[in-house]
């Protein structure tokens, strides 16, 4: 098959027809690839709204019984089968967990090369990320078809004018295999406490907390900020608090209005969990620690005098 | 039931990543090396999975000679044995990585239950070295696991989405993917580490296609060495600290 140079085809993920942001973000980044064409959008399930205005021309939409609950490789089908029907030249999705999912099943059922987490692309050239973030890698895809997906929060959302987009509706052929893997239950979790991901403070420890029981203070001081508590890796594995509290590449990306590190030494590794952060006070008695190099504020000291001290002064000026 | 876990060596940046003089890779002179934290608990799983159902668990690395430290590391916390498919040291793309993976897995003949893999390796993150692996053996993948449980040759994978989890049930054998948190990884034991001397490692030399992601250059984001307004020493500096925190308005 040989593609169009300007098709440019975009799977969007959403949730009830409305377009999670990484997805409208791919849009925006695609548009450029597409050299001023009007965009083709691909969604399964329900016609994603207000696409128009992200400059999709064509909405490809693949309906199926099968998705009432999500199955990676049925989606992927999906996709495999309007990239036959398009041929576009570039195939790009949100680099989410599902979106990398789904594209990384489009490459390996065309056997074509995938670039995740891209930052820029002309053409077959991109620029994707590495190390979660911390390193960037320049690479070229040799493939007709140049499948890759968007960082997520790398690109600023644009609108454009545009017109509702036309739809195109299909029902994939979809095999045996492509439905043997699909969620088949759910299990919620007991709610109650701020969620790591959305809170507006996060108050962390390190391994300079020097035990489970270190992790009082810190727990006092999210408390009185209405924060959660966090905490790097060295303490996740000594098995001073839950993995769901680890900050970091492998941990929880964080986004708060501020991310107060105390006892942490700023590893890259944990460093890329916390890129999202408006603000981050580092605390530390190391006055060389590399976190003072990403920090915007610090106190050098021993966290389990300056930690309680800020406990204390909060609530002096709050009257408490 | 015999487990297959596919690790990868990266070496273990401290604050600062730091290239070679011709961008293509880490300078690694001083650091050390390591497997994902991921690959960790896909380590520590398929141990546990052989301790409770018998079997063998194998691991495999695609990496340069000295790769076979992270195999011994592997099974110092209990891995049986290892497969090495040794490479010069150049990064291979996802593509052939797995084609790779894929060609031992058959050259090997034992019949793996579970393949198990990270959700992206520490380094690269590609996102598709397992569901590649997949596809090419005709198997179910699940990605983004962190619970796993078997019974009567049947799997249940739980996935975080939404602040619960989904559950996944498929037949085995089966590819799936890890992340960390999965479970909390032993610490290698002196006796644990004694062993693994001993242990079998299968070397051989796989030969590399071309790039089809191909790698030109490595660069250091812009935005690291700002340098952080020091607000004070110690206890002192709590007033400080609080002012900024009201400026913020989170107080
Ligand atoms: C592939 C990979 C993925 C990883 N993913 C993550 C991740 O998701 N999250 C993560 O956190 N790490 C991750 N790591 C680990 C990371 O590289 C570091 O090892 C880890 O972040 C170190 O944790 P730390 O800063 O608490 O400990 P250390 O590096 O030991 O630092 C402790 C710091 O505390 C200071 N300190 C000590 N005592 C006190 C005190 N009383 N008061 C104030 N300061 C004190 C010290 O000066 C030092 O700076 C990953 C590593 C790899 C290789
Ligand atoms: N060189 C390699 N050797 C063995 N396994 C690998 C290698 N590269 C990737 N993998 C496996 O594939 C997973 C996903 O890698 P990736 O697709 O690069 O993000 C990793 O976590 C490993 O389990």
């Amino acid at each position: 098959m040989t593609p169009s140079t300007r098709k440019v085809l975009v799977v969007i993920e959403h949730a009830d027809g409305a377009p999670t942001e990484p997805s409208l973000q791919a849009l925006t980044f695609a548009r450029p690839l597409a050299a001023g064409e009007p965009l083709h959008a691909l969604a399964v399930g329900l016609a994603p709204r207000g696409l128009g205005d992200h400059g999709v021309g064509t909405l490809h939409l693949a309906e199926h019984e099968a998705f009432g609950s999500y199955a990676p490789a049925a989606v992927a089908r999906s996709v495999v089968e309007t990239i036959q029907r398009l041929t576009p030249s570039a195939v790009i999705a949100a680099g989410s967990e599902l979106g990398n999912e789904v594209m990384a099943h489009v490459a390996a059922m065309l056997d074509l090369p995938l670039a995740a987490n891209c930052v820029s692309a002309t053409g077959a050239d991109v620029t994707r990320i590495r190390w979660g973030g911390s390193l960037l890698e320049e690479a070229t895809v040799h493939a007709d078809t140049v499948l890759l997906t968007v960082q997520p929060h790398t690109v600023a959302v644009e609108t454009t004018t545009a017109e509702e987009p036309a739809g195109e509706l299909f029902t994939p052929e979809l095999s045996a295999a492509d439905l043997a893997v699909r969620v088949t239950g759910r299990v919620e979790a007991a709610t109650g406490g701020v969620s790591l991901a959305d809170a507006k403070v996060v108050v962390s420890a390190g391994r300079g907390a020097g035990s489970a029981e270190g992790f009082g203070i810190i727990e006092e001081l999210a408390g009185l900020l209405g924060g959660a508590v966090g905490c790097s890796r060295a303490v996740t594995m000594a098995g001073w608090r839950p993995h769901t509290d680890q900050v970091g590449q492998t941990g929880t990306k964080i986004a708060p209005e501020i991310y107060i590190a105390s006892g942490i030494s700023g590893a890259t590794q944990h460093m890329a969990g916390c890129k999202g952060a408006k603000k981050i006070l580092a605390i530390n008695t190391d006055p060389d620690a590399p976190i003072f190099a990403s920090a915007d504020y610090g106190v050098i000291g021993d966290l389990r005098e300056v930690v309680p001290a800020i406990s204390a002064e909060i609530r002096r000026v709050k009257g408490l | 039931m015999n487990v297959l876990t596919c690790v990868k060596r990266v070496p273990m940046t401290g604050g600062t990543i730091v290239l070679t003089e011709d961008e293509q890779a880490i300078e690694t002179r001083h650091l050390g090396f390591t497997i994902s934290p991921h690959e960790e608990c896909g380590v520590e799983e398929a141990v546990r999975l052989v301790e409770a159902h018998g079997g063998e668990s194998v691991v495999l690395t695609l990496g340069p000679a000295e790769a076979e430290e992270q195999l011994r590391d592997c099974m110092a916390i209990g891995a049986d044995r290892a497969i090495h498919l040794v490479t010069d040291g150049e990064e291979w793309d996802p593509q052939a990585t797995a084609a790779a993976v894929v060609d031992a897995i058959r050259a090997d003949g034992t019949a793996y239950a579970l393949i198990l893999f990270g959700n992206e390796s520490a380094d690269a993150g590609n996102y598709q070295v397992a569901i590649r692996v997949a596809h090419a053996l005709g198997l179910p993948v699940v990605s983004g696991i962190k619970g796993i449980g078997v019974s009567d040759g049947q799997l249940r994978c739980e996935r975080e989405s939404g602040g619960g989890r989904d559950v996944y049930e498929l037949p085995l054998p089966a590819v799936v993917s890890v992340l960390e948190g999965l479970n909390l990884p032993r610490y290698p034991s002196v006796p644990g580490r004694m062993r693994a001397k001993s242990k079998p490692v299968a070397a051989s030399i796989p030969s590399r296609p071309e790039s089809r992601l191909e790698r030109k250059r490595l660069v250091v984001p812009a935005g690291q060495g700002k340098q952080a307004e020091i607000l004070g020493q110690g206890a002192d500096a709590a007033p400080r600290v609080v002012e900024i925190l009201q400026q913020i308005g989170v107080l």
